[in-house]
């Protein structure tokens, strides 16, 4: 792992990654037509973290918005398609926010969006809760290669990657680490 | 962790996790639309040698709300009461594909026989064998416990241990799984575990184990306890004199009205606990039954996430490494 860690390329750093968010939080209200009925849906975990940041970011905008009670987060575990080969892993609890999601605007937030199954899950899992008006995806890194027919409404940066390489994100997960996103040359390809 | 036969072998860390995914699978009971979908295309078959309403009906709520598909095979009237012996029936689930065998047997260890004797190679679930185990209540009445915590003390239920509580198992310990199988996942999860119990109705041995016995129920309520749990009272079971009658058995060892007002004189609540289903009046008054102290519908609830979590653990991801078998 460590020569490959060597390897690594940081493709967005802190800055980068501010700029895109607050870009995104700006095409959310603008392809909305105001912050009415928009809930921001934080896929776990990566997209948490980073839906929590957009609903800041939405709220400084607009100051109708409440940042804190139209964030939820989204365990997708049990709908993922790959159950059956991955270890079993314990799920976090989704929260949604208290309003509910019937009839809202949904944002789902993700951090890369690679092959779509993990939105293809994330679909399947919202409707369970409820009946969305409209579903957006915003992702901070599109890297390619999609195995379904899925693609983000916002985008933080279009990447092009080949399979092979593997695409990280940090977002304060270490206190030191400065958050950013790193592209590595790996012999099977995660993310 | 291939099968879950036994709590004994259960690790801290498997036993969390089963906890934690329980927690988990508590919030999918709450919706409108009570399922997932991992188990979808997967069959599991109850295998009920022993009479059981509430752990099959909890098994099998469970099993739905993954979305398994679900075969009930009862011994009465089926090919068992024409002879046919385990291993046979066994074989006959392996060549239907079945994808996992939830089994409760009069028989202690046949559970165990069913995952090692290479009849079948699927995940087994023990529902209860003989006086041996019974994993998955003992792992409801953690997650019990855990949430009465939280209720108290406010500490999270996640990823937390019992550390620091005493539990009190009341009654017929000779014959409980119940009791054996909470007894060595409280002691993993760090709970102290008291049981009282005539000296009759203990297990010749049970000084080895990892516990503190009392004879007198009042004596062990004035060591502080966090949580009782009565045991019921199996009458299918006494072929013996174990108690002179049931009148002193109530008197002497079980919840009466009279004990259970001394229960929270001490300054710390205490939670009540009871597999069912209950003897009202024997070794529970109704007056605890129904108070506000009583966790048994918690209990019955928790079965059911419980379960959902131990059939999700078992019967997906199968290539993990760092999850290993018994």
């Amino acid at each position: 792992m460590s020569n490959t860690e060597q390897k690594a390329r940081i493709i967005l750093n802190e800055a980068d990654i501010n700029r895109a968010l607050t870009r995104i939080a700006h095409e959310i209200l603008e392809a909305n037509k105001g912050s009415e009925d928009i809930i921001l849906m934080g896929i776990l975990r990566k997209g948490y973290p980073l839906a929590q940041r957009l609903a800041e970011k939405i709220a400084q905008a607009d100051s109708s918005f409440s940042a804190s009670q139209c964030l939820g987060q989204l365990d997708i575990t049990m709908y993922r398609d790959d159950l059956l080969k991955i270890p079993g892993r314990s799920p976090e609890p989704t929260q949604l926010p208290a309003v509910g999601i019937d009839g809202k605007k949904i944002v789902l937030v993700d951090d890369v969006l690679y092959s779509g199954r993990t939105i293809r899950a994330a679909l399947d899992a919202l409707k369970d809760y409820g009946r969305p008006d409209i579903v957006r995806l915003a992702v901070l890194v599109d890297r390619g290669h999609r195995e379904l027919p899925i693609r983000a409404d916002f985008v933080g940066k279009n990447l092009p990657t080949s399979s092979d390489e593997k695409v990280k994100v940090y977002l304060g997960d270490t206190p030191n680490a400065e958050d950013r996103v790193e592209i590595m040359h790996a012999e099977k390809a995660g993310e | 962790m291939k099968h879950l036969l036994d709590t004994r072998d259960l690790s801290l860390e498997d036993a969390l996790n089963i906890l934690d995914t329980a927690d988990y699978m508590r919030e999918v009971g709450t919706r409108t639309v009570k399922k997932l979908p991992a188990l979808q295309g997967r069959t599991v078959v109850n295998l009920f040698f022993e009479d059981s309403t509430r752990t099959r009906l909890s098994f099998e709520t469970a099993e739905k709300r993954l979305s398994a598909d679900i075969i009930n095979f009862a011994a009465k009237g089926s090919s068992v009461s024409k002879g046919e012996s385990l291993k046979d029936t066994a074989q006959t689930l392996a060549a239907i594909n079945a994808d996992a065998v939830v089994v409760r047997h009069s028989a202690s260890g046949a559970p165990q026989r069913l995952a090692e004797a290479g009849w079948i190679d699927v995940p087994i679930l023990n529902a209860g064998d003989g006086t041996h185990a019974h994993p998955t209540q003992a792992l409801l009445d953690a997650m019990t416990l855990r949430q009465f915590r939280e209720s108290v003390t406010g500490i999270p239920t996640r990823g937390s241990t019992l550390e620091g509580m005493r539990v009190a198992i009341v009654g017929d310990i000779l014959h409980s799984r119940v009791a054996r199988s909470n007894m060595w996942l409280l002691h993993t999860l760090g709970a102290e575990v008291v049981f009282v119990a005539p000296p009759t109705l203990l297990p010749i041995g049970v000084e080895d184990w990892p516990c503190e016995v009392f004879y007198s129920f009042d004596e062990a309520m004035e060591t502080d306890l966090d949580a009782v749990m009565l045991l019921r009272i199996q009458m299918e079971r006494m072929n013996a004199a174990f108690f002179p009658s049931v009148e002193e058995y109530s008197r002497l060892w079980g919840l009466t009205p009279e004990r259970f007002k001394t229960l929270d004189k001490s300054k710390q609540e205490t939670a009540i606990l009871h597999p069912g289903p209950m003897n009202r009046g024997l070794e529970i008054s109704s007056i605890a039954a129904d108070s506000q102290q009583s966790w048994v519908l918690r209990q019955v609830n928790n079965g059911v996430s419980v379960r959902m979590a131990a059939l999700y653990l078992l019967m997906t991801g199968g290539s993990s490494a760092d999850f290993q078998t018994h």
